[in-house]
C-alpha cells in the first residue's frame, strides 16, 4: 500500500455550484492514522468534501493537494458513495472488475478476489448478480471494489445510511479491519452512535464551512462551538 | 386450391424459390446488421461519451437518420456504385453485396441512435464509479457497451427489423434479379404485381414467422441474461 496521496490538503477550498457554496473557504488535511468521521447535518457538505477529496470535485476556489501534488490520479484513493452503483454482473464479477481497474497482475486475481470476499463476508454470494442483493450486501460488496484499489486513502459516504442493526454491524467491522491494515477512512455520517464508534478524529460541518474539528474523544467530552454542543446533544441544527 | 392454401403448400414443401429468395434476404438483412453493429454501436457509445461542440446537432441529425426513406438511400448508393460513381469500379452493382451495403447504410443510424441513448442512459449511473476506478476512455466504452449488451439487443432487432422490411434500397442497387438479388420483399412486390398471390403471401408468411421468431429469441435471450446479470 502507497501513502503517496497522504496527507491531502484542503487550502481555502470553496466549491460552488449555480452560485451557491457546497463548500465554503475549507482548509483542512487528512493525514494517515485513526479514521476521520464527518458528522454534520444534511447538506452540510459532507459529500462534496469527500467527492473533492477523491478528486471528482474540482474546487471553485482554493486548491487541493494529494502528498503535496494537485495534479494527483486516483490510483492510492478509493470510494463508496451512499448509494453505489452495481455494474451489471455478478459479485465476483463487480470484484474482478475493479481488480483489473487497478493493474494487479493477471497471477494474482484469484488470490485478490478471495481475499475481498473473505473480508467482506460475500464469499456464500460470489456468483449472484450484483444487482439482486440486499442493500447491505451491496454496501459490503462497494466496499470488497473500493479495496482492490489497495488504496492509502478510503473515502465513504454514509456507508451504513439505512441499514440495520446487524448490516451496520458488518460494515463497521470492515472499516475498523482495514483502518487497522494502515488505511486511512475518512466517512460520513450524520449518526453520532457511528461516529462515537468510529472516530479518532471528528470534522463537524454546517452549511459548507467546517464548524470545529478534534480528537473525537475531546469534541464528544467538551464541544467548543455552540453548533457541536447542539449536535452533540442531539439537537437539530437547521 | 385456394390462394392462402397454395401458399401454405409452397412454405410447408420448401418450395426452392421460396427457399432460395428467403436465404438471400436473410444473409443480405443479417450481414448488413452484423456490419452496421460493428459501426453503429462504437458510433453510439463514442457520441454518448463525448462532449463536443456540435453534439447536440449530431444528436439530432442521427435521430433524423433513422428515418430516412430506403429509396433515397437506395438512390444514394446507386449513384455512388453506378459506373460513373466514385465506386464505379468496383462493380458491386446489382449483387447482393450492393444490397448489403445499402442496408448497412440504412440500419447503421438506427443502431447508432438506439445505442448512444442506451450507453448514455448507463454512463449517468456508472460515471462515478468508473472515474473513481480510475477506469480510462476505452475502458469506460468496452464496460458500458458489454454491461449495456443485453438492452443493445433491442437495437440490433429494430435494426434487423428495417432491414427485413424494406424494398426500395435493395430492389434499386440490386435489380431484383431472378435467382441472384431477389430478396422476400423485392419477390413480394414482383409477385403480387404479376398477380403471382400465393408465392407473394408465402413469402409474406415467412417474413412475419422471421421476425416474430427473432424477436422472440433475443427476448429469451435477454431474459436469461436478466437472470444471470442482474
Amino acid at each position: 500500500m502507497s501513502t503517496a496521496d497522504l496527507p491531502i490538503r484542503f487550502e481555502d477550498v470553496t466549491i460552488a455550484a449555480r452560485a451557491v457554496s457546497l463548500l465554503d473557504r475549507v482548509t483542512l488535511a487528512f493525514a494517515a492514522g485513526e479514521p476521520t468521521v464527518l458528522i454534520g447535518p444534511n447538506g452540510a457538505g459532507k459529500t462534496t468534501l469527500l467527492r473533492a477529496a477523491m478528486g471528482l470535485a474540482p474546487p471553485s476556489r482554493g486548491r487541493i493537494t494529494w502528498g503535496g501534488d494537485e495534479h494527483s490520479a486516483p490510483t492510492h484513493r478509493a470510494i463508496v458513495f451512499q448509494r453505489p452503483t452495481m455494474l451489471r454482473r455478478t459479485a465476483v464479477a463487480n470484484i474482478r472488475y475493479a481488480v483489473r481497474a487497478a493493474g494487479i497482475p493477471h497471477a494474482r486475481h484469484k488470490r485478490e478476489i478471495e481475499a475481498l470476499l473473505a473480508l467482506v463476508g460475500l464469499e456464500h454470494a460470489a456468483g449472484r448478480p450484483a444487482r439482486r442483493l440486499s442493500n447491505g450486501e451491496q454496501q459490503r460488496l462497494a466496499l470488497a471494489r473500493a479495496l482492490a484499489r489497495d488504496p492509502a486513502v478510503l473515502f465513504l459516504d454514509e456507508p451504513t445510511a439505512s441499514l440495520d442493526p446487524a448490516s451496520t454491524k458488518a460494515i463497521e467491522d470492515v472499516i475498523r479491519a482495514v483502518s487497522q491494515r494502515g488505511i486511512k477512512v475518512v466517512l460520513s455520517t450524520h449518526d453520532l452512535g457511528e461516529a462515537r464508534r468510529l472516530a479518532g478524529e471528528i470534522v463537524l460541518l454546517h452549511r459548507g464551512q467546517i464548524v470545529e474539528t478534534g480528537p473525537a474523544s475531546a469534541f464528544f467530552a467538551a464541544p467548543q462551538t455552540a453548533e457541536a454542543r447542539k449536535f452533540v446533544a442531539g439537537e437539530l441544527l437547521v | 386450391m385456394s390462394e392462402n392454401a397454395s401458399a401454405l403448400q409452397l412454405v410447408l414443401t420448401g418450395d426452392p424459390a421460396l427457399v432460395a429468395i428467403v436465404q438471400l434476404a436473410l444473409l443480405v438483412s443479417l450481414s448488413a446488421v452484423f456490419f452496421a453493429a460493428l459501426i453503429g454501436v462504437p458510433l453510439g457509445a463514442l457520441i454518448a461519451l463525448s462532449g463536443f461542440r456540435g453534439r447536440d446537432g449530431v444528436i439530432v441529425l442521427l435521430n433524423a437518420m433513422m428515418g430516412l426513406p430506403p429509396v433515397v438511400i437506395g438512390l444514394a448508393v446507386y449513384l455512388g456504385l453506378s459506373r460513373s460513381g466514385p465506386l464505379g469500379s468496383w462493380g458491386l452493382l446489382f449483387t447482393p453485396q450492393a444490397m448489403v451495403v445499402a442496408q448497412t447504410v440504412l440500419v447503421t443510424p438506427i443502431i447508432a441512435a438506439l445505442s448512444r441513448q442506451t450507453i448514455e442512459d448507463l454512463w449517468v449511473e456508472y460515471r462515478d464509479e468508473l472515474t473513481a476506478m480510475n477506469v480510462g476512455p476505452l475502458g469506460r466504452v468496452a464496460t458500458l457497451v458489454w454491461d449495456a449488451r443485453f438492452s443493445l439487443v433491442t437495437a440490433l432487432l429494430a435494426g434487423f427489423g428495417r432491414a427485413a422490411a424494406e424494398v426500395g434500397a435493395v430492389i434499386i442497387v440490386g435489380g431484383n434479379i431472378d435467382g441472384y438479388t431477389r430478396t422476400m420483399t423485392t419477390a413480394i412486390a414482383l409477385e403480387t404485381s404479376k398477380g403471382n398471390l400465393p408465392l407473394a403471401i408465402g413469402l409474406g408468411m415467412v417474413l412475419i414467422a422471421i421476425v416474430i421468431a427473432v424477436n422472440a429469441l433475443a427476448w429469451a435471450v435477454r431474459r436469461a441474461a436478466e437472470r444471470l446479470a442482474g
